[in-house]
């Protein structure tokens, strides 16, 4: 469980976060939305300790983040941040391979090796585990990013925009790969999207953010309606209902 | 790594070695003096000359090559930028202006304390650098080599204006520009202090590499990213410092060697970083052997002789780069 209790953030006079309270049960997808500069990337990067609490606190599993030493935390959450840059001429493999870090220090074990071939499978890598990261499409680099961070083997996964830069193809499989991934291994998901029907269609609960703090928080279906929907990002749109699922018709 | 690919390395792995070892005898049989090999053992001149003189000096050319070849990779990651090396970015400036004000005020001051002198200033100067580097865009990768040039350029002002106002000018080019010549058995040995940072570097060559993805990959993966980034610093300001207090700074071997590594075999440092130690080291002996052969019997020194041939390959490196995008 992620608990996120009467969370701050301010840089300089801009105040990003507002006294947020968050708890996230273990399981599951959740996805943040929210317009830009709403604090979603803000309130992730504080929950896996990559900027310092100013205040509040969180904890992660009963793990405080802030006290608990950084390799220890490793082991349970994984982040990937949104436009991350592989500068580094590494191989696919070595790049999935260094998601294992945390757990041997760099020494690979036939284990680690074994999760390091699962994850290539599961984000359809297995091709081009050989390839220089940098000689890879865009798509297939975000791939390769969300593969290491399945690869570190944390209960939590933290993923800010990964659908960024993927075609629609590609956008579904990594959706319904972590959909798999959060059924089958009980893997709990948060991840910031702009695409709502994504968030509709594949996650179990929504969180919505407005000018840093929460301003809806519900189940797919309870959340996305026009009313709601206006109240987050300032516009009608119009909502069907398709197989159950709420279609936000946002483009009309 | 895949079988190819490891394959591939092992056979670059014999081909350094064995590279390294010919040179190596190479070095030890050209000088001025005549050193036959055949009456080693029994003219007792000929030994004394071998392990005084020709031993060291090509022990001292292998450790500063290797050295400031990990030095360059080790900068290239914390400034993640490939175009930065402890000889264009203010390192090695700073190293002399430390050694320069420690001979001003202690004239009598032992190598080894000259030394800490020097590593205490590069490390001031490369902290200043990277906190300066950091704070430009990714987006412009050239913004952070050229920055490094007028900072060094402008504590090297520094360092010539003290020199001149002390009247040490002829001091300071003994650290200016890297030469074997005058190293002796018991002037070189403070270098495999440098080693030592090379084997510490080998020791975290995989928080090295993870270090190269950034500062929020780092943490993620569970690394002490400030802790990381002063190892660092001390391992190039290290290695620097001891390049310039005993032989001179020797110019664009941590440039080179490491794109050149990394272009052939990529950047997981488990696997690189011996072939970057020895390609450096190979580089250096080599350019130090051609300078004792150009205008035999007179020398030329190894940091002229690197200056031209680094040079050079660096500029086949930025062209080969764009006519490969």
């Amino acid at each position: 469980m992620i608990r996120i209790e009467n969370v701050s953030l301010r840089h300089g006079q801009t105040q990003i976060l507002h006294d947020i309270s968050l708890t996230i049960p273990k399981g599951g997808i959740t996805a943040l939305i929210g317009p830009n500069g709403a604090g979603k990337s803000s309130l992730l990067s504080l929950v896996a300790r990559l900027q310092p609490l100013q205040a509040g606190r969180i904890s992660v599993d009963g793990w405080h983040v802030g006290t608990t030493p950084n390799r220890d935390l490793a082991r349970i959450l994984a982040i990937l941040r949104q436009d991350s840059i592989v500068a580094s001429r590494l191989r696919v493999r070595e790049l999935v391979g260094f998601g294992r870090f945390p757990h041997g220090r760099g020494r690979l074990t036939p284990d680690d090796y074994a999760v390091i071939d699962r994850s290539l499978q599961q984000f359809d890598l297995t091709d081009l585990s050989d390839r220089f990261v940098e000689t890879l499409s865009g798509g297939q680099r975000q791939r390769a990013l969300v593969a290491m961070a399945f690869a570190q083997g944390t209960d939590y996964l933290l993923l800010d925009e990964p659908l960024n830069n993927l075609d629609m193809y590609f956008a579904r499989e990594l959706m319904r790969s972590l959909r798999t991934i959060a059924n089958e291994n009980g893997k709990t998901i948060v991840i910031v999207l702009h695409d709502i029907n994504q968030a509709g269609t594949h996650a179990d609960r929504i969180v919505a953010m407005k000018s840093g703090r929460i301003v809806a928080d519900g189940t797919p279906s309870a959340l996305l309606t026009p009313k709601t929907l206006k109240a987050i990002f300032g516009f009608e749109m119009q909502v069907e209902t398709f197989d159950n699922t709420p279609v936000v018709l946002h483009f009309r | 790594m895949s079988i190819a690919a490891a394959q591939q390395s092992s056979k670059t792995g014999w081909i350094a070695g064995l590279t390294l070892a010919v040179f190596f005898v190479c070095s030890l049989c050209v000088g001025v003096s005549d050193m036959p090999i055949a009456r080693l053992f029994s003219d007792g001149r000929a030994l004394e000359l071998l392990l005084v003189s020709r031993l060291p000096r090509t022990l001292a050319a292998i450790l500063t090559g290797a050295g400031l070849a990990i030095a360059g990779l080790i900068m290239q990651t914390l400034a993640r930028n490939r175009y930065v090396e402890p000889s264009t970015a203010g390192t090695a400036q700073s190293a002399e202006l430390g050694i320069l004000l420690i001979t001003l005020f202690f004239p009598s001051a032992s190598l080894l304390f000259k030394s800490l002198a020097a590593s205490a200033a590069a490390l001031l100067g490369t902290l200043l650098f990277l906190m300066t580097a950091h704070r430009f865009p990714p987006t412009q990768p050239f913004l952070v080599p050229l920055f490094g040039l007028v900072y060094g350029g402008v504590i090297g002002a520094a360092v010539t204006f003290v020199a001149w106002q002390a009247d040490l000018l002829q001091y300071l080019s003994v650290w200016t520009n890297g030469d074997f010549s005058g190293v002796l058995r018991g002037r070189y040995e403070l270098l495999w202090l440098g080693a030592a940072m090379v084997v510490i570097a080998w020791i975290v060559a995989d928080r090295l590499t993870i270090m190269a993805l950034g500062r929020d990959a780092s943490i993620g993966l569970g690394i002490d990213y400030a802790r990381m980034l002063q190892l660092g610093l001390i391992i190039v300001s290290v290695i620097s410092a001891l390049s310039v207090v005993v032989v001179g700074m020797v110019p664009f071997v941590g440039l080179v060697v490491p794109n050149i590594v990394s272009r052939l075999m990529g950047d997981n440092m488990r696997g690189t970083l011996p072939f970057v130690a020895v390609s450096g080291a190979i580089l250096v002996l080599g350019c130090d052997i051609l300078g004792r052969l150009i205008r035999y019997p007179y020398e030329i020194p190894v940091g002229t002789v690197m200056g031209c041939v680094g040079g050079l390959i660096f500029l086949w490196l930025l062209f080969r780069r764009s006519s490969d995008v």
